[in-house]
Order: structure tokens, then C-alpha cells, then sequence
């Protein structure tokens, strides 16, 4: 089997897989409670807390274990937008292209009386600082933009959105899930205030994340009953998920540079060899992106049965088809980057981490080109775009 | 892959009747590249049976595994039979679809009528246009 659908979930690492396991076997006690076996669980929590703090360039105390990037951005965005009301200012920026978990909650907000800015990312999937700047306005009480991509992996200015942020005095939060342990982040280099990640996404277990939010900028629970995560995240914490995470970013963060190199190649490799398929297309900037991530379009074929005959053939892939969302509509990042939609239909998603080869490279770009080939076979928007009856679109 | 019955992946991965009849008698085709599925019929009619059907269909999975599930079920069959042809009967000859993929099978069902209809115009047959409602496929689609 050849997984490459690391933006949607990664293997464990050896490494966190044993500590969470070590620590759930030896280190379960409730860190609340005042006994040793208790005491030991919040020592266990509170070295966790200060390695996560060192790597992205954060203190301790600014730190919070949630469970996982969607609450983290619920509860960043909620926590602004409730800060912002007191002070009458209901107005957010964020960006068309935004995770769900972040889209959702302001869609939620709108209808609670808040006005949002949605920025357009153009056809490489950039914001621009220049557009964030002119976007801010007196009323605005938070700037909300993803670090990178989910679909088709492309990095945003971060450092200098940051920047413009912190000069109109607006927090400025991030939704970093992609990005962690894949690029670097430093929270008071790049200005950031609050800043989303997920264990998951970088080899660590699923159902644990964190959620930074810096010094001075109050954040309000979402999860209510306990004083757990200093009154802000009630719940009994999940140390060994916790220190699984840690573990995995730490390890993600000390081969950072190589990782990104190697999977770089790998990616390019296959942007390459997906190019020379007819009328196919990158989706997203072809250099500002994560180092695994690849995204084409390819006219003439939906998406849904392209992935499941790369199921067949041993490859895990994604797409933005409506057909694998249960939606009517294609990906709403690839209608940003103005996909039309039959285009956006035929989307591919390939996700590689640092455990792919050569070997998996060459294999996909055997199946892929195949199975398009395949498909537009017997496609009839294919045999109209040969005839001449459908104009090219890509 | 639990997503779709044996049935669905059988006619998916094999795919019956794929292709397109030159001298067709009747052909049609519903849906809309921007809702994600296009389904073509072709038919071949002789002495009011069908004596050959094919397809060409974009779509996903169980769009094409319904177009071929539908053609195995109207070949031989005569046209008053293939009328009466259902997307319920299709799902069920595919031993169920997802309750979000019930679509594939109402295009199904619509292009093999589309194709009837217009082997019917070409050939001057009459017929009822109530049987013809106007192929609401996007319309369809948006309704679940």
C-alpha cells in the first residue's frame, strides 16, 4: 500500500506511538489530584508543555492541550470574537479558502450579528499582506488565516500578515494544522497571537492538539466544568496523547530541514510527471507550498472514481469532488482559486510524508496517468472536449 | 472498500456496455459537468426491442456502476418494458446505494428515457410527454 494522504491523517511514529503508551501504562494519574500518582501525571504534563512552548517559540503558560485543530480554531475565533463584542467591534478577516473548522465558525458568527471579510486568494492561492492590511477596519477584532493550506498546500505570508496584525492592534490568529512540524513557526518572530495545531497531522495520535494564544490576549473556555488548562479548557487532560504529541513534534522539528528537502524532491518529482498529462493542472503555487503536497486537476474525469481505482491499485489518495464530500459542490478552496467547477470535479490529492520512496513516486505516476486515460475513455465531457463540441478549459 | 456494495464495485471496476453506438437509434444524455455526472445512453432498437445498449458517463463511482447496471437491465428488453424502468429498480439490482448517491441512479433511469424519447421523435412514434417529464437533473440533485 502506498499512503499518500498525509494532509487527511499520518502514521503514529515509533517514538510517540511508545510514549503514549508508556505514559498511559506508568503516568495515569489524574494530573488534579493531589497524591503522587497525581502529582507525577502534572509534572508529565507540565514538561510537555514547556517542550511544546520551546518549539514554537512560545512560554509555557501560553499553551493550552485541546483536542485536536477544530477545537482549537473554534475556541481561538469564538474567544476573539467575544472580546471583540465587548468592546462593539464585531467585525473578522479571514480568507475564502479557510478549513471548515474555522469557515463554520464564522458562518456561525455572522448569524450572531458579526460582519466577515472573506479575502480572495487568487489563482496561486495567496493571500496578500497588502489586501489583509486594507481589509482591517476600526471595528475589527480579529484576523483569522490559515498558515497553509489543507487541499492544495499552499503557504501564506504568515511573518508579514502577522506584521500588518500587530500594527492595527488586531489578534491575529493562525489555523497552523498543515504546517506544524513541516515548516518552521515561531510565534513571536512571525506576530502571531493565537495559533491552531493538531497531533495528528504530524505523526502524533489523533483527538489531541494545542492551542497558543500569547500573553496579555484573554481567551475565553469554550468547554466548560473544570479548572484544567489554567480555567480555559476544562476536561481531565489526556497526558499521554499530550506527550505522544509532543514527542512527534519534537522529532518532525529536529529533521525538519531534511524532511523537507527529501519529500520536496518527491513532490516535484510528481508535479512533473502529472504535468505531462493533457490538460491537467497544479492547483496552488507552485513553490510557496508544503513540501509533500500535490494537487491537479485533470478535465474530462470526476474525482471519486479516480480515487478508488488508485484504491485498487494500493494508492491512498484525496480529492475535492463533490462525490467524496457528499456535497453537491466541488472543494471550496478550488472554486477560491477559481477552478470552474467541472474542472474542480476532477481533482487529485497526493499528501506525502517523509516515509515515502523513489518507489512510490514511480508507481503513481504509472497509475495515475493510467487510470485518466482510463476514465476519459469513456467519458462523454472527454469525447465532447476531443471533438471540438466542449472548448478546453485546462 | 465499504462504501459501496459488492454488486456497485463489481460494475464499477467492470463496467458493462461501455462505449458508443455510431448508428445509434436513440441516444441520450443528462446531467451537468458542474454537478459532477453526465451519463450518455445509446440504444439500438430493432422490431421494438432493444437489441444493443452503451454508455459514456463522467461521473463518480456509482454513476458509472448505475449506467452499467442499467444497460445489462434494458438490453433485450421491449421498449414498453424499458419504459417502465426505475432508479429504484437500479439500486436495487445494485443491492443498494448510498442515501447521497441515489442520484447516479435517477440519471440513469432518466438517460435511458431521454434515449427512448428520442428514438421515439426521430422515428415519428407517438407518444405521451407526460412520460418525458423535462430531465430535472440539476434540479433533481439539489433537491437532497
Amino acid at each position: 500500500m502506498i499512503y499518500a494522504d498525509n494532509a487527511a491523517t499520518t502514521k503514529m511514529s515509533p517514538r510517540a506511538l511508545e510514549e503514549m503508551c508508556r505514559t498511559a501504562g506508568e503516568i495515569w494519574g489524574n494530573p488534579s489530584s493531589l497524591y503522587g500518582l497525581g502529582q507525577a501525571a502534572q509534572e508529565a504534563l507540565t514538561d510537555a508543555r514547556e517542550r511544546m512552548a520551546k518549539i514554537l517559540g512560545a512560554e509555557a503558560k501560553e499553551i493550552y492541550f485541546t483536542s485536536g485543530g477544530s477545537e482549537s480554531d473554534n475556541q481561538a475565533i469564538r474567544s476573539c470574537a467575544r472580546l471583540g463584542a465587548a468592546k462593539n467591534r464585531k467585525h473578522i478577516v479571514s480568507t475564502a479558502f479557510e478549513h471548515h473548522a474555522v469557515l463554520h465558525t464564522l458562518k456561525r458568527l455572522e448569524k450572531e450579528g458579526y460582519e466577515v471579510t472573506y479575502l480572495p486568494v487568487h489563482e496561486n492561492g495567496i493571500v496578500t499582506p497588502e489586501e489583509v492590511a486594507a481589509a482591517i477596519r476600526p471595528d475589527t477584532c480579529l484576523v483569522t488565516i490559515m498558515f497553509a493550506n489543507n487541499e492544495i498546500g499552499t503557504i501564506e505570508p504568515i511573518g508579514e500578515i502577522g506584521a500588518v496584525c500587530r500594527a492595527a492592534k488586531v489578534p491575529f490568529h493562525t489555523d497552523a494544522v498543515q504546517a506544524a512540524g513541516h515548516v518552521k513557526i515561531d510565534v513571536k518572530e512571525m506576530n502571531i497571537d493565537l495559533l491552531s495545531l493538531s497531533a495528528h497531522k504530524f505523526h502524533g495520535p489523533r483527538g489531541v492538539g494545542a492551542l497558543y494564544c500569547r500573553t496579555g490576549l484573554p481567551l475565553y473556555p469554550l468547554i466548560e466544568g473544570g479548572a484544567q488548562e489554567r480555567n480555559r479548557r476544562a476536561g481531565t487532560e489526556n497526558v499521554a496523547g499530550i506527550r505522544a504529541m509532543v514527542t512527534a513534534l519534537e522529532e518532525m522539528t529536529a529533521n525538519l530541514d531534511r524532511n523537507a528537502a527529501y519529500v520536496r524532491s518527491l513532490r516535484d518529482r510528481l508535479i512533473d510527471g502529472l504535468s505531462a498529462i493533457p490538460h491537467s493542472a497544479l492547483n496552488g503555487d507552485p513553490e510557496k507550498r508544503l513540501p509533500g503536497n500535490v494537487n491537479f486537476c485533470f478535465e474530462g474525469i470526476e474525482g471519486e472514481s479516480l480515487l478508488l481505482l488508485l484504491d485498487q491499485a494500493g494508492i491512498c489518495a484525496s480529492s475535492g469532488s463533490a462525490c467524496t464530500s457528499g456535497s453537491l459542490d466541488p472543494s471550496h478552496v478550488l472554486l477560491a482559486i477559481r477552478r470552474p467547477h467541472e474542472v474542480a470535479h476532477g481533482s487529485l490529492r497526493l499528501t506525502l510524508s517523509e516515509e515515502n520512496t523513489e518507489e512510490d513516486v514511480d508507481t503513481i505516476l504509472q497509475e495515475v496517468p493510467r487510470i485518466v486515460t482510463y476514465l476519459r475513455g469513456f467519458s462523454p465531457i472527454w469525447q465532447d472536449l476531443q471533438s471540438g463540441r466542449r472548448q478546453h478549459l485546462l | 472498500m465499504a462504501l459501496y456494495s459488492e454488486k456497485v464495485m463489481d460494475h464499477f471496476l467492470h463496467p458493462r456496455n461501455v462505449g458508443v453506438i455510431e448508428d445509434a437509434d436513440g441516444v441520450g444524455e443528462v446531467g451537468n459537468a458542474k454537478c459532477g455526472d453526465i451519463m450518455k445512453i445509446f440504444l439500438k432498437i430493432d422490431g421494438g426491442i432493444v437489441t444493443d445498449a452503451k454508455f459514456s458517463t463522467f461521473g463518480c463511482g456509482s454513476a458509472i456502476a448505475s449506467s452499467s447496471m442499467a444497460t445489462e437491465m434494458i438490453k433485450g428488453q421491449p421498449v414498453e418494458k424499458v419504459m417502465e424502468l426505475t432508479n429504484k429498480a437500479v439500486v436495487e439490482a445494485l443491492d443498494g446505494l448510498p442515501a447521497y448517491k441515489l442520484h447516479c441512479s435517477v440519471l440513469a433511469e432518466e438517460a435511458v428515457k431521454a434515449a427512448l424519447k428520442d428514438y421515439f421523435d426521430k422515428n415519428s412514434i407517438p407518444y405521451d410527454p407526460a412520460q418525458f417529464p423535462d430531465a430535472p437533473s440539476c434540479a433533481s440533485c439539489e433537491m437532497h
